[in-house]
């Protein structure tokens, strides 16, 4: 299992309610309910990773977490769970306000746009980063609304969401994020993983 | 041999109030199974069939010599493996595969019963069929399933017994009968009712029988069973054994005279009032309004795992509408899975060779069992 999904595996406690947003293959899913007793459930857009899933014997429905998280009821998790799709959302705005409407909290990982090697890239080779968690060429990547590191803080800022860990990963090492290390976080960090409270 | 005189059956004694009041008791239920129920009874799925279905799932039906109507799923090594579970259907009370239907032979008079049988609904189809457990001793079925009607059935039996089935799959289905698939079900029924050999349902006492009705009811409800593109894809606008139009009202093309061949071959094999009958039971099928407008509370009370299959060229029972019992299922906090087969076959692709739709039952079944 990748570093993320241990991070995040870490940040819920056991025996909850846990929504996977994004779900994949559903290897986050099956670890948190084989070994933290959660009770998952996982929304998934791709079908084969719908199939896989329900062979693993997950309870994962196959929707776009931007028309069908609505159908969960209110505060019907403890977490839910976004890793590293909320840049490719029409409305990323929308889909944090519904995670954490069915959810007393949310944990949301962002592959990092401020990251140096991306801003060489941009700013040496003048084309769209291409990196490890940024596989994609511009005119095909699932990719909408890159953010940094430090976009997500300044969003929760003003969006008055509590963040409660702040965490940057970076080759297999973890840290955390704070405003004063901000804009030194945001340089050298792949990934930000953040859990966050209306 | 097989005939309807012997096919399997048990007799229910238990007397069973119908939704329309009236009491029945000492009434047949047709059943068959397949595989082997093994000591811990812990492997018997209770297959439900569709409108037009019967008991016979796989193999061949001994009575129309034809595959059972789910051969593609169930049987040995197939998606519901028979070498591993055991598979029991029972034609629903009010069809025409030995169990209690307006075929019946109504003891006080010795004549059919034709529209003196009571009308039913998907609750008294389910609840007759309860009595199987009781027969087989199963304590909690493994699996319950099936498409179309089917699924209506599973849905219901989980709100009637939410602790007799571990899991559960309802299959391109609602929970309610929307006004279009009510509208379809009237143009059949009328088509049966206008056909004078029909006799307002008094038709076993002279050798007539309202084929032509029947046919049409068929050939009508064969369309909804289909997706226009694959329609197309089948039959576009081919002639059938012609080289032009005859300028006439012969079956100029194909799938004029596919639709009259399904006609045809289904008359042999169905009862008209079982079609009456049958059809008025799944109009009335309204779960939603059954728990007062909240779905959810259908399943509430419920462990069942659920997983819910629908297809993307159903617009009979629209992904939509399967969409609104996971919602449901949802909001009851219950385990539920759900996906939506690409396939061109229509509301039939339950009943076909869709790949991805047996792997996902299969993946499902094993995942669980």
């Amino acid at each position: 299992m990748k570093k993320e999904f241990k991070i995040i595996s870490q940040l819920i406690e056991n025996n909850t309610r846990v929504l996977d947003v994004g779900c994949g293959d559903g290897t986050l899913m099956k670890h948190l309910k084989e070994n933290k007793n959660i009770d998952t459930r996982g929304l998934e857009i791709s079908k084969n990773n719908v199939q896989t899933c329900i062979g693993k014997g997950l309870a994962v429905i196959e929707g776009n977490a931007e028309k069908d998280l609505q159908q969960f009821p209110n505060l019907s998790f403890d977490y839910v769970v976004l890793s590293q799709t909320l840049q490719a959302f029409y409305s990323p705005e929308k889909v944090i306000d519904d995670l954490l409407k069915v959810a007393n909290k949310a944990i949301v990982t962002i592959p990092n746009f401020g990251y140096w090697k991306v801003r060489i890239h941009l700013l040496f080779k003048g084309t769209m980063p291409i990196t490890k968690n940024l596989p994609d060429e511009w005119y095909n990547t699932p990719n909408l609304h890159m953010c940094t590191i430090k976009d997500f803080f300044n969003f929760c800022s003003k969006k008055n969401i509590k963040l409660y860990k702040s965490i940057a990963l970076h080759e297999q090492k973890t840290s955390t994020i704070n405003k004063i290390n901000l804009n030194f976080k945001n340089l050298f960090s792949e990934l930000g993983i953040f859990l966050i409270e209306k | 041999m097989i005939t309807k005189e012997n096919i399997k059956k048990i007799i229910v004694k238990k007397p069973l109030t119908l939704d329309c009041g009236k009491i029945i008791n000492n009434y047949p239920i047709a059943y068959e199974t397949y595989g082997t129920l093994n000591e811990k009874k812990d492997n018997a799925i209770l297959a439900f069939h569709a409108l037009t279905g019967d008991q016979f799932v796989s193999g061949t039906n001994p009575i129309t010599n034809k595959s059972g109507w789910w051969s593609y799923a169930v049987g040995p090594g197939k998606a519901i493996d028979t070498k591993k579970f055991f598979v029991i259907c029972a034609n629903v009370i009010g069809g025409c595969m030995g169990s209690y239907g307006p075929d019946s032979i109504d003891p006080t008079t010795n004549k059919t019963l034709g529209t003196n049988f009571p009308v039913i609904t998907i609750n008294d189809m389910v609840n007759a069929q309860y009595n199987l457990l009781e027969f087989f001793k199963i304590d909690q079925l493994f699996c319950i399933t099936g498409g179309s009607m089917g699924g209506m059935q599973v849905l219901q039996f989980v709100a009637n017994y939410p602790d007799k089935a571990k899991t559960a799959i309802p299959i391109a289905c609602t929970a309610s009968h929307s006004a279009q698939n009510i509208a379809l079900n009237e143009l059949g029924r009328q088509a049966i009712m206008a056909d004078q050999n029909w006799n307002k349902g008094n038709y076993f006492n002279t050798n007539l029988s309202p084929d032509k009705g029947l046919a049409i009811a068929r050939m009508a409800a064969h369309i909804t069973y289909l997706s226009k593109k694959g329609l197309q894809e089948k039959f576009g606008r081919k002639l059938q054994e012609r080289d032009d139009l005859k300028f006439s009202f012969d079956a100029d093309f194909q799938i004029e005279s596919y639709l009259r061949h399904q006609g045809s071959v289904f008359v042999d094999r169905f009862d008209a009032n079982s079609y009456l009958y049958i059809t008025r039971a799944m109009d009335y099928f309204d779960l939603i309004k059954q728990y007062n407008g909240n779905l959810s509370e259908a399943f509430k009370t419920s462990k069942t795992k659920f997983f819910i299959i629908s297809f993307t060229s159903d617009w009979l029972y629209p992904t939509s509408e399967n969409k609104e019992i996971v919602i449901a299922l949802n909001s009851a906090g219950a385990d539920v899975g759900f996906i939506e087969i690409t396939s061109d076959k229509g509301h039939d692709s339950f009943l076909l060779d869709v790949p991805d739709f047996l792997k996902s039952i299969k993946k499902f079944l094993e995942a669980n069992y």
